[in-house]
């Protein structure tokens, strides 16, 4: 059994899998792309030195996917209200956000995105 | 003859629960063909700019209020308050709006500190007006959802005249900042603002009271008006530009829409108006792409005119087809202006 701890939030998860989410290069440096899985949307994020994150795909405020948002450093900007959340962490960092994103779990192999979802 | 039917624009009326029912509240609206390369490069964001343009924002209100201070009993003191009034009363709009959505400013506390000082100039509670407009993106000019709609149908033609000099909404900012200084919002505004931003709301009111209040003593402690013409009183001798603005980006247009092209208007203005306007004249793009910055909005307006209805050639040519709209729902509220759409292509491509 698995804990994963995100800000303010605490998910017991029973199993775990990786999925490939894609390649790694599908995602531009400092940029944000989609991933739908099981009808769930998750937004994959990879940082300008190359680091990735993944959060769930849809602004807390009113369900936009993210992946239309703009980042900037470790920010995610929602695309329609401009809701900000630090994707590292899922914190959300400026109204209208006010509740944090999920985060997931995410490793690059092979040049490959596997995310680890429940 | 038929009496005129109206409709309720409240946020608790019968056309809010119309509309949700409708499938109108917090829908999928339109957006227009952009690869993703070419958003990320147009969403990058500058303090260039609006650092150039808020030094000379400033610049401008200390010359013209010193020099409208110099001449102060005399005539010559008018047309240095009639400037120093547009840029405390009117360019403070475009300013409250880009900061609002802090695409003004790479920084962000830059953003909020202008965001702040503009929001007061044009009473405007910022926390109120940050969800209010949040709502007009979601649901932009959705009957029962949008509170930012200027005038319903048929339109309210006295309060738009009132409001040349705000005349009819600074009695309303100031009753609502009384409610608000008690630990209260309206009705309508619970329907936007979330619990926990609330006492937010009450403390803003309670610091503006107070600076209000502090001018008013200065003004008889001085026994002159000179205090207000700087503080308090420009939001009315100069909001009349504002007006002069705003109510080109959607009067006159489709309501329960869910496609900015036919409700938002994009014109084309003189550098002096752009500088004032912070580019918000180029409003249908504003809208598709609200993470655009200002200073962006030129280049995006040039990447996605060929999906776009043919923009004003300025604000007069926009006015000519407002006044007789309005003129026009008078008689008859369900009367709109219908922008023409261009047949659909990609601009992608058009521009491959």
């Amino acid at each position: 059994m698995l804990t994963v701890y995100c800000h303010k939030r605490e998910t017991t998860l029973m199993s775990e899998t990786w999925i490939d989410a894609g390649a790694a290069d599908g995602v531009m440096q400092e940029d944000v792309g989609r991933f739908e899985h099981d009808g769930h949307s998750y937004a994959l994020y990879r940082t300008e030195d190359d680091r990735y994150f993944a959060t769930d795909g849809l602004c807390t405020h009113e369900q936009v996917e993210l992946a239309d948002g703009f980042v900037s450093g470790t920010i995610i900007e929602c695309p329609m209200h401009n809701g900000r959340f630090d994707f590292t962490t899922g914190e959300a960092k400026g109204a209208p956000a006010c509740v944090n994103l999920i985060i997931y779990p995410v490793k690059v192999g092979g040049g490959r995105i596997l995310l680890k979802i429940a | 003859m038929s009496a005129v039917v109206t409709r309720d624009y409240s946020l608790v009326g019968a056309e809010a629960e119309r509309s949700v029912a409708a499938g109108l509240a917090s829908a999928k609206w339109y957006t227009p063909p952009m690869t993703r390369a070419e958003l990320k490069d147009l969403m990058r964001r500058d303090d260039g700019p609006a650092i150039r343009d808020t030094l000379i924002w400033f610049a401008a209100l200390i010359v013209s209020g010193g020099l409208g201070w110099y001449f102060w009993g005399s005539w010559a003191a008018i047309p240095f308050f009639v400037i120093y009034g547009v840029l405390y009363g009117s360019a403070s709009d475009s300013r409250w709006h880009e900061c609002g959505h802090r695409t003004a400013f790479k920084t962000q506390w830059m953003n909020d500190a202008v965001y702040q000082i503009a929001c007061f100039m044009i009473m405007r509670e910022p926390e109120i007006w940050r969800w209010s407009h949040t709502r007009h993106h979601t649901d932009t000019i959705i009957v029962g959802r949008d509170p930012e709609i200027i005038t319903p149908r048929p339109p309210d033609v006295a309060s738009l005249l009132l409001n040349i000099f705000a005349l009819k909404n600074t009695p309303i900012f100031f009753r609502k900042l009384f409610i608000h200084a008690s630990g209260r919002l309206t009705d309508e505004e619970a329907t936007f603002v979330p619990e926990s931003e609330r006492p937010k709301v009450y403390r803003t009111a309670r610091i503006y009271l107070s600076i209000y209040a502090v001018v008013i003593v200065a003004c008889v402690a001085f026994r002159s008006i000179l205090p207000a013409m700087y503080i308090g009183l420009p939001s009315l001798y100069g909001g009349w530009l504002q007006l002069y603005f705003g109510c080109t980006q959607h009067l006159g247009l489709a309501e329960d829409v869910l496609d900015h092209r036919l409700n938002s208007r994009t014109i084309y203005m003189n550098p002096i108006f752009r500088f004032l306007y912070w580019n918000m004249n180029y409003h249908v793009e504003h809208h598709l792409f609200p993470l655009i910055p200002y200073h962006a909005l030129p280049k995006l307006h040039e990447a996605i005119k060929a999906d776009c209805p043919t923009p004003y050639p300025s604000t007069i040519a926009a006015y000519r087809e407002i006044i007789p709209a309005l003129a026009r729902q008078l008689k008859d509220p369900t009367y709109y202006v219908r922008r023409e759409l261009p047949v659909r292509q990609s601009a992608v491509a058009s521009r491959q």
